[in-house]
């Protein structure tokens, strides 16, 4: 990754300085974020109860209670003061449109984001350093190939047309194809009770999602394993293991293949942010009721302490998973942590 | 021949053999070549559109046909719900979608650019700053903030090409500063020092040629996924409404009720044209790479 762990991690300090400097560097995004929400949504749009209430017809007083409800009357700092307080204590503000809190509707259709995107990013993982193994092992094959060709094309469909035409062929069905999978929602309203029915039902609804979702992400996993074995490939301890006498699959099962999951591993964490911008894609064609589904609905109105909120929130977690990437990143590579 | 030809021409020459160098080993690139002339062949059909078709048929008002009527001869790729032809409103889709995924990368190329060099060539605080706000773009999800950026900006095609400029230069950022802190260690950079060369003169005429090619690489991948992220912004229904756009004929199709009554035909040819046209500057990026980077042109 980055330049600045070499420089950091060179000067000796140890493990605690370039934890304390990634520490440093996550808050400061964190902060960051923060600053961005606020700016973004109160400032850059000049009135944001104009903006809420586009194209609608609004009377005079309307607008004076909306402005009031969102504290738009007071001066900016005080406004700014109000908002850093909030988020720091979890409060987002209340929705517009559902005049909830912000925080529970996050609270609420969290779960259902981090299903999705969790089991379609192991799979996703599964599947591309399976792929990419194969592909390095066998380079310049016929599976080599065929391999990097379709995960190449699969990486060029854009996530939300994917899923549109997977919805229109086993959810709705064409042709000869029945309909085999529900087209939208997390759970059907008939369900019979009990946990396994409710859990079958879920993996059912899961389905469709979970594919579109793997289908474009596992590329990047597969591109990279697969190079970071062929770098390893070259390297002595291989020869030497294949010397000893040891069978080509040990060599690549206990030797290369560890070595080269580093990158790997710590592409996991890096590459959330992309999973969360694909599952907002995956959840509005597939109606699941995530985060996305819900920042999806709030672009509609616009509901923009909604908009703010899941902004924080998405954002954030994607500071939060870097953080883990590098810190993991050292723990992992003895070579980084030398060095 | 060296002693009477000028420095300017002695350059130039230089570059030319260079280019015909390079040229030459792109050719033997097949995928990279088969990329070339898909581009090629997509950008003459966008810009024949209006030689070739009648834009009166985007026109929801005189459309006379049925609505979703599949493929016949009359409509070649069926009718959207409006009864306008599919085949019509792809071909000028391209156009828009061509459009904002260049504008795009332009922007978001010009700012990495910019960006990177500053922040190799002046070093120190300058530079930390820089690559902090850098780091923190990377960080952010750029889907998700060009979401915000375009939710809040009046709805079009300028805030499209906006938001995704702002939030997709900082991959070019940190290449373009990595290439210049390997060609500022170069010798003739520190001849040029001693010969008093001022910071714009080293960057206009020593720094920039040696890092431009690498740019023009990355350039054909940044387009590839600019036109993503267009059709994707116009999905989300944050792209101009009276355009018609690859996305946006999508999120029609989705909110119309294409997918559920399987109208094929309304959902395959703007998805299509997306992938061919991002698969086509993939492989052309993959190709350029190639050949500016030696150590990828080996055997492997």
């Amino acid at each position: 990754m980055g330049d600045a762990p070499d420089t950091e991690g060179r000067s000796g300090g140890g493990l605690a300085r370039y934890v304390v400097s990634k520490l440093g560097g996550a808050l400061t995004s964190l902060l960051l974020v923060i600053l961005l929400g606020f700016f973004l949504f109160r400032v850059l749009p000049g009135d944001p109860v104009q903006t809420m209430t586009r194209g609608r017809a609004v009377s005079a007083d309307q607008i004076a209670e909306l402005r009031e409800r969102f504290g738009l009357d007071l001066p900016l700092w005080q406004q700014f003061v109000d908002y850093l307080f909030g988020v720091l204590r979890g409060d987002l503000g209340v929705s517009y449109f559902y005049s909830r809190p912000v925080s529970d509707l996050i609270a609420e259709r969290f779960w259902p984001t981090v299903l999705l995107a969790g089991t379609s990013t192991v799979l996703a993982v599964l599947l591309g350093i399976w792929l990419g193994t194969r592909s390095a092992w066998r380079h310049g094959s016929r599976f080599d190939r065929t391999a990097t060709g379709v995960s190449l094309t699969l990486w060029s469909v854009p996530t939300f047309w994917l899923g549109l035409i997977m919805l229109m062929v086993f959810g709705v069905g064409v042709g000869p194809i029945p309909g085999m999978f529900p087209t939208g929602g997390i759970t059907s309203p008939d369900t019979p009770p009990g946990l396994l029915p409710y859990v079958l039902d879920v993996a059912h609804h899961l389905v469709l999602p979970c594919i579109t979702m793997v289908a474009v992400i596992f590329a990047q996993y597969q591109m990279v394993m697969r190079s970071s074995l062929l770098e390893e490939m070259g390297a002595d301890y291989l020869t030497t293991a294949r010397a000893k006498g040891l069978r080509d699959d040990l060599v690549r099962r206990r030797h290369a293949v560890p070595n080269a999951m580093l990158p790997t591993v710590t592409l996991i964490f890096l590459h959330l942010g992309l999973v969360v911008s694909g599952a907002i894609m995956v959840e509005t064609v597939f109606s699941w009721p995530g985060l996305g589904l819900l920042t999806y609905q709030a672009l509609d109105v616009p509901d923009l302490p909604l908009l703010q909120g899941t902004f924080i929130v998405l954002a954030g977690a994607v500071v939060a998973m870097n953080l883990i990437a590098d810190l993991l990143y050292r723990f992992l590579d003895p070579r980084v942590r030398a060095s | 021949m060296t002693a009477t030809q000028s420095p300017g021409a002695i350059a130039w020459t230089r570059r030319r053999t260079a280019f015909a160098t390079g040229w030459s080993s792109f050719r033997s690139q097949r995928a990279g070549l088969v990329g070339l002339g898909v581009l090629v062949l997509i950008a003459v059909l966008a810009l024949a559109a209006p030689l070739l078709t009648d834009q009166a048929g985007l026109d929801v008002t005189q459309a006379t046909a049925d609505r979703l009527e599949p493929p016949s001869m009359q409509h070649w790729l069926g009718t959207d719900e409006n009864g306008r032809s599919v085949l019509l409103l792809t071909w000028w889709g391209a156009r828009i979608s061509l459009l904002v995924g260049l504008a795009a990368t332009v922007l978001s190329v010009g700012i990495g650019t910019l960006v990177g060099i500053l922040a190799a060539h002046f070093g120190g605080l300058t530079s930390a700053a820089l690559m902090r706000v850098t780091d923190f773009f990377l960080v952010v999800p750029s889907l998700v903030l060009a979401i915000a950026l375009s939710t809040v900006l009046a709805r079009g095609l300028g805030t499209i090409v906006l938001a995704i400029g702002l939030t997709a230069w900082p991959t070019t950022a940190r290449l373009v500063r990595a290439q210049t802190l390997a060609v500022e260690a170069r010798p003739y950079i520190e001849r040029a020092k001693a010969l008093g060369a001022g910071h714009g003169h080293l960057i206009g005429s020593h720094v920039l040629p040696g890092v431009l090619p690498l740019v023009f690489a990355n350039t054909t991948l940044a387009v590839a996924s600019a036109v993503i992220a267009e059709s994707t912004l116009s999905f989300l229904g944050l792209g101009d409404p009276t355009l018609v756009s690859w996305g946006a004929m999508l999120k029609s199709a989705m909110d119309t009720g294409a997918v559920t009554g399987g109208a094929w035909w309304y959902l395959l040819p703007p998805g299509l044209g997306i992938v061919t046209v991002v698969l086509a500057f993939t492989l052309c990026g993959r190709a350029l790479e190639t050949v500016l980077n030696p150590r990828l042109r080996g055997s492997r």
